[in-house]
């Protein structure tokens, strides 16, 4: 449980370690809060020839207001945003989903740059950010482009990022009036990655029927994943309990194809994510009250 | 006369330097020059060996030497076995044990096929790489039932099957209390247990010094003075060329006693070897391989009941998986076997089991030792008796317990020691009727049960009892000395792995001798300090080391108050050994101190009686004619999410008898920590094996263990029967906490679910394991309905 040997370099600047990213390419590793590198690397299973380590970057930890909406800095830990007002008020689902990562001592260490790169598929922000909509700024040496997180996730612990590609921001749009919004998870114990979560964000118009629903669970496929047909049945129809156990049904039946494993069986997996499907949608539509 | 310091709460002596980090563990062990190691593990869990070649290994820089069982010559041999089979009549044993390194066969995931020997661990694990083994896979025997079968491959070729034992203990005759039953339970039960889990992993350092042809080990061993006296013989060396230290241990809990290790046996000979220090720390990764486990039992049980639910027999057959070794030979199913009977009057009782081998890491004692597999069976037979009998859950074992005039008990077949199984003392009601007061059982069932219901909270309440066989011998022995500054020094062989030894032994000597507890220094685990004694181990340090120390120290008493007594001139009668001092009673002024006496005890000029001994010592052993069986009573309140099968434990309740308390917040310590591990056992670890043998759940990000937010605070109370068979009357109570958790849980479980007609026959459940087993009876009642 020792990691192989490595080259490790800290920059101090964005600027500097953007070069370094260009220099090294596939054969280096960006180290966030190192609370998903490092355990791997000591499991050998990530071999990196290059470390280079964010943490002395300044620049990059931030929470700024944009508009009504957010901007976060990579390198902003995860107990910073659990505690932010910003976030708290102009992002109020991150902000009830932040406790649910891990444990206080990982939030410390660990970033949201970190945690959205990393794209384990059990993992709460991801899934989060594609509730709200979120994009990313990715900056190389070359340039930088911006990508809708819906856009951004390739498959299990893949991204769209190239080598040289680093993740800087995570911009969060405003929240439009008669939102609402909520987020469930069930894990084994406090702190674990979920056996299922889901992250539901819901929009009334102003006749009070639903104009927009997303329902994106994470923990059951190979990264978020939105139920597509229980938004479907959502859009356009008043909210009730019928309805609402209508759109659980499909989300958990029809829009999710969950595997099991040594935690959670296929048919468990639809069973939590109906459960939490119902409660998150019901608790977001009280919201946008 | 009323006790001064034993049955105190008194704040632990070890736990500032333990809480400021400055006890020593075994990687805290630094030498100049010291090597490091690490093992080539085998990804597969049953192959024949090719070849292994380390030569790459030993080009790259920093790589100091490398050794397969080749390398090994005469110095490899098949670990000793460490607990022979019991006297008891037509038993079958084959004995088959670990190796060093593996030479022809791997038989578990995780065996050992070479050392890396390296200047830094870093560098041993890089060159693991470079090992080239070439070994031919077969099939795995993972299943403890298909084990068994004709076809199944063998894992060991020079016994003709995977039968490990055959073991039949009989008392009265099971079939005749059959035939005049009112009604006769039978049921399938399978257990599974996991690894200890030690928050410290194993380690070994071994330093041998080549000009004084010394071997000094550290070792996080519970057994320190056995692997003393093991390794001498196995190097060749003099007993009194090898000290094993064995220092602070981050946690044992059984699987620390197993001996030897393969690593035990290699790292001293490494060091020889090199004529340097070396060091192995567990990873664990490792831990998960290659620290002993406990498994799986399959019981298929029976019993024979009259029509007010008193038992009239008991029988059970059971198969045990011991792994791919078995060193401790059968005290696992053993403790399983006799541990069923619990504190109930069991007249006819018929118990075979079959111990398998399979190609999964070792089976060893850890916490409760098999004794959780037993109970399970029994508590849950009761409860099935219970309910088709109408009686209730509490009832039925209040008219199953052995009286209080009914000991000593014997309950007629052979326990662990060797020893027909007979309970000492015990008292069982009190303890019951005290739960059923703290958990307010009948006000739940009653009341609070329908009102929870009624908001769509599904609730529910458990109770079981159980003993617990502690404090068995041989012996151990203690050495208490005064010294010159007038405190105490306490050295005694048994190690510690934080039971708080340094309190509760200094307690019972300081009732003897007047001192104040933290004014005796207590040295436990090395060799060099004491080297009689054998282990801590099955619940016994406070009753076999414990009353050895009390020996001790009264035997030093008595020096003092003959010594005291010719020098202040007064009888010893009228002397009392207070605050450090002997004084004559009623009269402050004439006094002498400890430190005085202990001087003057040991002259530098002059001359002594001749027969004198010197100091203010005494050295003392103590050895029980056989074990103390400890007993109590868990409560618990749990309430299910019935669509999500998350569990909250709202309330857990322990009635305990361990006879005298020598420190009740020690006490409470060790029974929270076992009902934590219990717990564990019960909804959260649970390991996980492939059909090729792999452990698919190395890590504990998959191996769960319960944290502090899941274990709920743990009430505790106390019965007090003292044990007749040592002068303390202690018994033990290192395992209670983590016996009866899984048969009590269940119980709960089914009385949350009892719209269901749920009935839970195994261990370990998790979530998904109650959804698979409700959905199941769902169906089952829309199929009757
Ligand atoms: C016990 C434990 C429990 C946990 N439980 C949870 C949980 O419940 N939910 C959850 O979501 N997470 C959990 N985690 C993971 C935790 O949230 C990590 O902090 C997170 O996944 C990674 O963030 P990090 O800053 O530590 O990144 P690192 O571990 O440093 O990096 C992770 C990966 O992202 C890459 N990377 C880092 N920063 C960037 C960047 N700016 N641009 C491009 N690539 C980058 C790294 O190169 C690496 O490949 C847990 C971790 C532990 C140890």
């Amino acid at each position: 449980m020792k990691p192989a040997a490595f080259d490790y370099h800290a920059p101090e600047s964005l600027e500097e370690a953007l070069a370094l990213l260009n220099e090294y390419g596939y054969e280096a590793k960006l180290l966030a809060g190192g609370q998903s590198l490092i355990p791997t690397m000591n499991f050998r299973l990530a071999r990196p020839a290059v470390l280079i380590d964010l943490n002395r970057i300044k620049e990059l930890s931030y929470i700024e207001k944009n508009g009504s909406g957010l901007r976060l800095g990579a390198m902003t830990r995860q107990r910073a945003l659990e505690r932010s007002e910003l976030v708290a008020n102009h992002a109020p689902l991150l902000h009830e989903t932040m406790p649910f990562i891990a444990h206080p001592q990982i939030r410390n260490r660990g970033t949201i740059g970190g945690n959205i790169a990393h794209a384990d598929p059990a993992s709460e922000l991801p899934a989060v950010m594609w509730a709200l909509d979120g994009y990313l700024k990715l900056q190389s040496a070359a340039g930088e482009r911006r990508v809708a997180v819906q856009d951004f996730f390739v498959g299990m612990f893949t991204t769209d990022l190239e080598p040289e590609e680093m993740l800087t921001e995570i911009e969060i749009p405003a929240m439009f009036p008669r939102s609402g919004w909520a987020f469930r998870e069930i894990a084994r114990r406090h702190g674990d990655y979920a056996l299922v979560g889901v992250a539901a964000t819901v929009r009334l118009d102003e006749a009070g029927r639903c104009e927009d629903a997303r329902l994106v669970f994470f923990s059951v496929g190979e990264g978020p994943v939105e139920a597509q047909l229980a938004s479907d049945a959502l859009i356009g129809e008043l909210p009730g309990d019928a309805l609402i156990e209508t759109a659980a049904a499909l989300a958990a039946e029809a829009d999710i194809d969950p595997d099991g494993d040594i935690h959670a069986s296929a048919d468990y997996r639809r069973q939590l994510a109906r459960v939490l499907a119902r409660d998150t949608l019901r608790r977001a539509f009280e919201r946008t009250k | 006369m009323k006790n001064r310091y034993i049955g105190k709460p008194l704040r632990r002596n070890e736990d500032a330097r333990l809480l400021t980090g400055q006890a020593l563990f075994v990687d805290d062990v630094h030498i100049p020059g010291m090597l490091h190691v690490a093992f080539l593990r085998s990804d597969h869990a049953h192959a024949r060996i090719g070849s292994i070649d380390v030569s790459a290994a030993l080009e790259r820089p920093g790589v100091v030497a490398a050794y397969t069982a080749q390398d090994l010559g005469d110095y490899w041999q098949p670990g000793p076995l460490l607990v022979p089979p019991p006297p008891i009549k037509d038993i079958v044993f084959h004995a088959c044990t670990q190796v060093p390194l593996v030479r022809d066969k791997v038989r578990h995931c995780g065996e050992a096929l070479a050392a890396i020997v390296a200047t830094s661990r870093y560098i041993a694990e890089d060159a693991l790489d470079d090992i080239v083994v070439e070994l031919e896979p077969l099939d795995a025997v993972v299943d403890v039932e298909r084990a068994l079968e004709p076809a199944s491959p063998r894992i060991h070729e020079h016994i003709e099957s995977n039968l490990a034992a055959h073991v039949v203990q009989e008392k009265g005759r099971y079939e005749t209390a059959a035939r005049q039953a009112h009604r006769i339970i039978k049921r399938r039960f399978l257990y599974d247990r996991g690894v200890a889990a030690a928050m410290e992993n194993r380690g070994v350092v071994a330093n041998w010094d080549e000009k004084s042809q010394q071997m000094t080990i550290w070792d996080t061993t519970q057994a320190p003075i056995p692997i003393r006296n093991g390794l001498a013989a196995m190097l060749g060396l003099s007993e009194s060329q090898v000290q094993v230290i064995a220092p602070f241990i981050g946690g044992g809990f059984g699987p620390k006693i197993m001996m030897f290790y393969p690593e035990e046996v290699l790292i001293p000979w490494i060091a020889r070897e090199l004529k340097c220090a070396v060091k192995w720390i567990e990873d664990r990764q490792e831990n998960f391989f290659a620290t002993t486990h406990e498994r799986g039992q399959v019981h298929e049980a029976e019993m024979a009941l009259s029509e007010d639910g008193r038992i009239l027999g008991v029988r059970d057959v059971f198969l045990h998986d011991t792994g791919a070794y078995d060193p401790y030979g059968l005290t696992v199913p053993i403790n399983s076997q006799c541990t069923l009977l619990g504190p109930y009057r069991v007249p006819n009782y018929y118990s075979e089991f079959k111990a398998v081998f399979t190609n999964k890491p070792i089976v060893t004692p850890y916490r409760g030792a098999g004794r959780q597999h037993g109970v399970f069976v029994m508590e849950r037979l009761l409860d099935i008796a219970a309910r088709e009998l109408e009686i209730d859950r509490v009832e039925i074992r209040r008219r199953n317990y052995i009286a209080p005039d009914d000991f000593p008990h014997n309950h007629e077949i052979i326990y662990q020691d060797f020893a027909p199984l007979t309970y000492d003392s015990g008292n069982y009601l009190p303890a019951l009727e005290r739960a059923v007061e703290m958990i307010d059982y009948h006000k739940f069932l009653e009341k609070e049960k329908a009102r929870l219901r009624a908001e769509g909270r599904y609730a529910g309440i458990g109770i079981v009892s159980y003993v617990e066989g502690t404090g068995i011998g041989p012996y151990e022995g203690a050495r208490v000395t005064v010294e010159a500054s007038g405190k105490v020094c306490l050295v005694t062989g048994v190690g510690t792995q934080g039971q708080g030894h340094y309190t509760s032994f200094a307690q019972v000597v300081a009732e003897q001798l007047g001192v104040e507890v933290s004014d005796i220094r207590v040295i436990t685990g090395d060799t060099r300090e004491f080297h009689w004694g054998t282990g801590t181990f099955a619940s016994r340090g406070a009753v076999v080391a414990g009353n050895a120390c009390h020996a001790a120290a009264k035997a030093v008493r008595e020096k003092i108050l003959k010594l005291a007594a010719r020098l202040l001139k007064v009888p010893e009668a009228d002397l009392v050994l207070e605050g450090g001092r002997v004084q004559v009673k009623g009269k402050p002024d004439q006094a002498i101190q400890l430190g005085d006496l202990a001087r003057q005890a040991n002259p530098l000029r002059g001359a002594v009686t001749p027969g004198t001994e010197p100091g203010l010592e005494a050295t003392a052993y103590f050895g029980p004619e056989r074990g103390a069986t400890a007993s109590g009573v868990h409560a618990m309140l749990v309430e299910v999410d019935p669509e999500t099968m998350m569990v909250e434990i709202k309330r857990y309740v322990v009635v305990h008898d361990c006879g005298t308390v020598l420190n009740p917040m020690i006490l409470e310590g060790q029974i929270q920590g076992g009902v934590a591990q219990g717990i564990g056992n019960a909804f959260y670890e649970q390991l996980h094996f492939s059909d090729n043998g792999e452990l698919l759940n190395a890590s504990f990000m998959d191996y769960l263990l319960p944290t502090a937010l899941d274990v709920p605070p743990i009430e505790t109370d106390h019965i007090e029967t003292p044990s007749p068979l040592n002068p303390l009357g202690v018994k033990g109570a290192g395992e209670a906490g983590a016996i009866p958790t899984g048969a009590l849980f269940v119980q709960a479980l089914e009385d949350a679910l009892s719209d269901l007609d749920l009935e839970i026959n195994e261990i370990p459940l998790s979530p998904q394991r109650l959804f698979e087993l409700v959905e199941a009876a769902k169906l089952e009642r829309t199929v009757v309905s």
